[in-house]
């Protein structure tokens, strides 16, 4: 059936326009945009006015958690979070059970999401068998059913040889190489960000080098092979440096950082609220601010939210045996466009969807991200104006351990919709 | 003006930064009473008859489990002690579960000790009754501080203006950082003494000086606090050799005689002899260690007292 959305004010960032108009769909592509769009008879019609009409969110960093932990979240419910907070596409991480390190895996995968998906997906395989970081992950394979990119997320891959080697293979198939930057040797027993907090509260600290490290060493590394290396959930301001030294000599580098990396600090670990606990740990603001601008100034390229759900009943326990993560899908969106754009003005809403949309598409290589004649027509539109307060009981995915509960927030997407199919009207699931 | 308190704001007591300068006031006044009853051929007092305690003890603990023990049963409450050694979510009960079965005991107070720093606010989260942090992780142990806070006020008679020197292992010293907060709340200044690698992050932060070299962070000093260094954080690479920990960070004899005459050398015990401390200094006429144990009692059963006697009657103070 032909969907119209009428009315709506359409942000398209490839042309950095955005004006008022109709866009029409059909049979999954975007067919027509403009004013006044006549859409006959037989058309589903979704009238945006007042909201804005953009490419549906991409999100390259998520845990569904399945097959393996579907206690936590599952194909079907992470999904369905992802669509409430206008996600469209999203790659969720190699660290399921059985890993995602072979060809059969990441089909069992694509056949779930056929079955059950809500939103387009698409696998990370991993960099080693079985996270182990020894040897390689059949990553040709995995290519070959469609995945763009590897990644040991949760884990670094500690032997510089190693990574080295992987980094060389996986250009073979044109993967981009995601990584995680933590040097275990001085995270060890860690559960929060070193600083004045962790002294006060007395848990073991994280320093920021034990990021830093890491990135340094992959960002040579990546130079040494040539390989895209992207690197996940940046958190402090001596990671922007350099990464943006990198990007400077023209080494292949991109980067992501997620909205709580972007919002909060360690001062909100003071009650040992168990949702706060996340790796890397939330850092300072002065590493914010870092994160802001680079953000901005493109030293890094996009938003991801590392969605990580636990189940309630294991964010029940002592700080220090609570499993670390987020479940960021269904506030990514309103937490930056009312911290970013709304209060603070640093963002304009364009850079932000940019970000959000475009950037992250064209760094993994999908043809997705904008709203152009004859694209796939994966579409969110958000209601800008309505305040809306984070409760519990109506966060979708299985996960609700998110320190944002409780807070007011501005960007709520109100239809959603994938290759042409709505997912998401009037803020209900569809599907 | 400084208002006097008459009771604690809270049903538990977590930590030495939640309280208030007249609240630390109040339990020590109230600790000088029971160190009275401590010293009648009669110790037993009724004013917590009727009431329950439960000690939770996740972690191995003489002194402190037995202090509150007593404390409690010197106010007639009914004390119970658990000792459960096993503490992680994966094995056994979780915490969680532990503290609804004790809720559904009807507990008056709960003590615990935790290896992990903030499981007694988890506790005080989820349980109607109140909660005593009797140590939990490298957080906090308030009880200690209290103890150390009474201790130096009855020899030296007061708190204000004193020059505490806390010397050792501050960065794994849960009984460090309630000082420091107790210290700096009745008005001390505070000076911490250990190589980098015993320092945690930032800790000037909380008004503090940090000092690398013993002397130059003792020499001044009214008071001298002693820290337990631990063997095992050798291993960790935080420092070489006890022997040489003892060379430069030592308390011994010699130190002792060059510090002012009426110094006071405090430890919380266990001491490691010929480590932190040696027998000249720890024996010394300078040392209020064994009365630290004491007056430990005294402040416990204040506490207690504050927490569970409120409303009944002062018979036994007055």
């Amino acid at each position: 059936m032909n969907l119209l959305i009428s009315n709506g004010r359409v942000i398209d960032p490839v042309n950095g326009k955005e004006f008022e108009a109709d866009l029409l769909t059909a049979e999954g592509k975007i067919k027509k945009i403009g004013k006044d769009i006549d859409a006959g008879d037989n058309c589903r019609i979704i009238d945006a006015s007042g909201k804005i009409v953009v490419p549906g969110l991409i999100d390259l960093h998520v845990h569904l958690r399945e097959p393996g932990f579907e206690h936590k979240e599952t194909i079907a419910s992470g999904t369905r979070s992802a669509a409430r907070g206008g996600f469209t596409s999203v790659f969720p991480m190699a660290n399921t059970d059985p890993v995602v390190d072979n060809a059969s895996v990441v089909e069992f995968i694509l056949s779930r999401a056929r079955e059950e998906a809500a939103v387009e997906i698409y696998p990370v395989g991993s960099i080693t068998k079985n996270l182990a970081g020894e040897e390689l992950s059949e990553m040709g394979a995995m290519a070959s059913k469609g995945a763009k990119a590897v990644s040991d997320d949760g884990k670094t891959v500690a032997s510089a040889a190693v990574m080295r080697r992987a980094m060389e293979y996986a250009k073979n198939f044109s993967l981009s190489v995601i990584a995680h930057c933590e040097d275990e040797n001085l995270s060890r027993g860690g559960l929060m960000h070193e600083g004045y907090y962790s002294t006060v509260l007395g848990l073991p600290p994280i320093p920021a080098a034990a990021e830093e490290i890491i990135i340094a060493r992959d960002l040579i590394l990546a130079e040494l092979t040539g390989v895209h290396l992207h690197i996940a959930h940046v958190s402090t301001s001596g990671s922007v440096n350099l990464i943006r030294r990198a990007k400077e000599k023209g080494i292949k580098v991109t980067a992501e950082v997620t909205p709580h990396h972007l919002t909060l600090t360690h001062s909100e670990v003071k009650s040992y609220n168990p949702h706060t606990k996340v790796n890397p740990p939330l850092r300072t603001q002065k590493d914010i601010t870092a994160l802001r601008e680079g953000l901005k100034n493109g030293i890094i390229d996009i938003v991801a939210t590392d969605h990580a759900p636990h189940a309630s009943h294991e964010k029940m326990a002592e700080y220090e045996d609570v499993p670390s993560g987020i479940s960021g899908l269904e506030t990514a969106f309103a937490v930056l466009y009312t911290e970013l754009v709304k209060k603070s003005g640093e963002f304009t809403l364009l850079e932000l969807i940019e970000k959000m949309t475009l950037n992250p598409a064209e760094i993994i290589g999908i043809e997705r991200g904008t709203l152009s004649m004859g694209e796939t027509a994966n579409i969110s539109i958000i209601d800008l104006d309505t305040e809306w307060l984070l409760t519990e009981e109506e966060i979708i995915s299985k996960g609700k351990n998110t320190p944002y509960i409780g807070k007011s927030f501005y960007g709520r997407p109100t239809d959603v919709i994938v290759q042409g199919r709505v997912v998401i009207e009037d803020e209900e699931l569809r599907v | 003006m400084v208002l006097k308190a008459t009771s604690l704001s809270k049903k538990d007591l977590l930590g030495l930064q939640e309280l208030k300068a007249e609240e630390i006031g109040l339990i020590l006044d109230t600790a000088e009473s029971m160190k009275e009853i401590l010293s009648r051929k009669v110790k037993k007092v009724p004013a917590l008859r009727g009431k329950t305690v439960i000690n939770l003890f996740y972690e191995p603990s003489t002194r402190t489990s037995s202090s509150f023990n007593l404390a409690g049963k010197y106010l007639s409450a009914d004390v119970m002690n658990l000792s459960i050694s096993q503490s992680s979510v994966h094995k056994g009960e979780s915490l969680y579960d532990t503290a609804r079965t004790i809720e559904a005991m009807n507990a008056d107070l709960i003590v615990i000790r935790h290896k992990a720093a903030g499981a007694p606010h988890f506790l005080a989260r989820y349980l109607e009754p109140g909660v005593i942090n009797a140590g939990d992780g490298m957080h906090e142990h308030p009880t200690q501080a209290l103890l150390d806070l009474f201790t130096i006020r009855e020899n030296k008679g007061s708190i204000s203006g004193q020059k505490v020197s806390i010397v050792g292992d501050i960065s794994h010293s849960r009984v460090a950082r309630s000082n420091i907060w107790g210290l700096k709340k009745m008005g001390a200044d505070v000076t911490l003494v250990a190589p980098d690698t015993l320092i945690p992050e930032d800790i000037e932060d909380m008004g503090v000086k940090v000092e690398n070299r013993l002397w130059a962070g003792i020499e001044s000093a009214d008071i001298v606090y002693l820290l337990r260094i631990q063997l095992e954080r050798q291993k960790d690479a935080l420092f070489s050799t006890l022997r040489e920990y003892a060379r430069f960070y030592g308390v011994n004899g010699a130190v002792l005689s060059e510090l002012s005459p009426d110094v006071l050398i405090m430890h919380p015990g266990p001491m490691n002899r010929g480590v932190e401390v040696d027998d000249k200094a720890a024996d010394s006429s300078n040392s209020v260690i064994t009365e630290q144990v004491t007056n430990g009692l005294a402040v416990r059963m204040a506490i207690f007292y504050l927490l569970l006697g409120r409303g009944g009657k002062d018979e036994f103070i007055d």
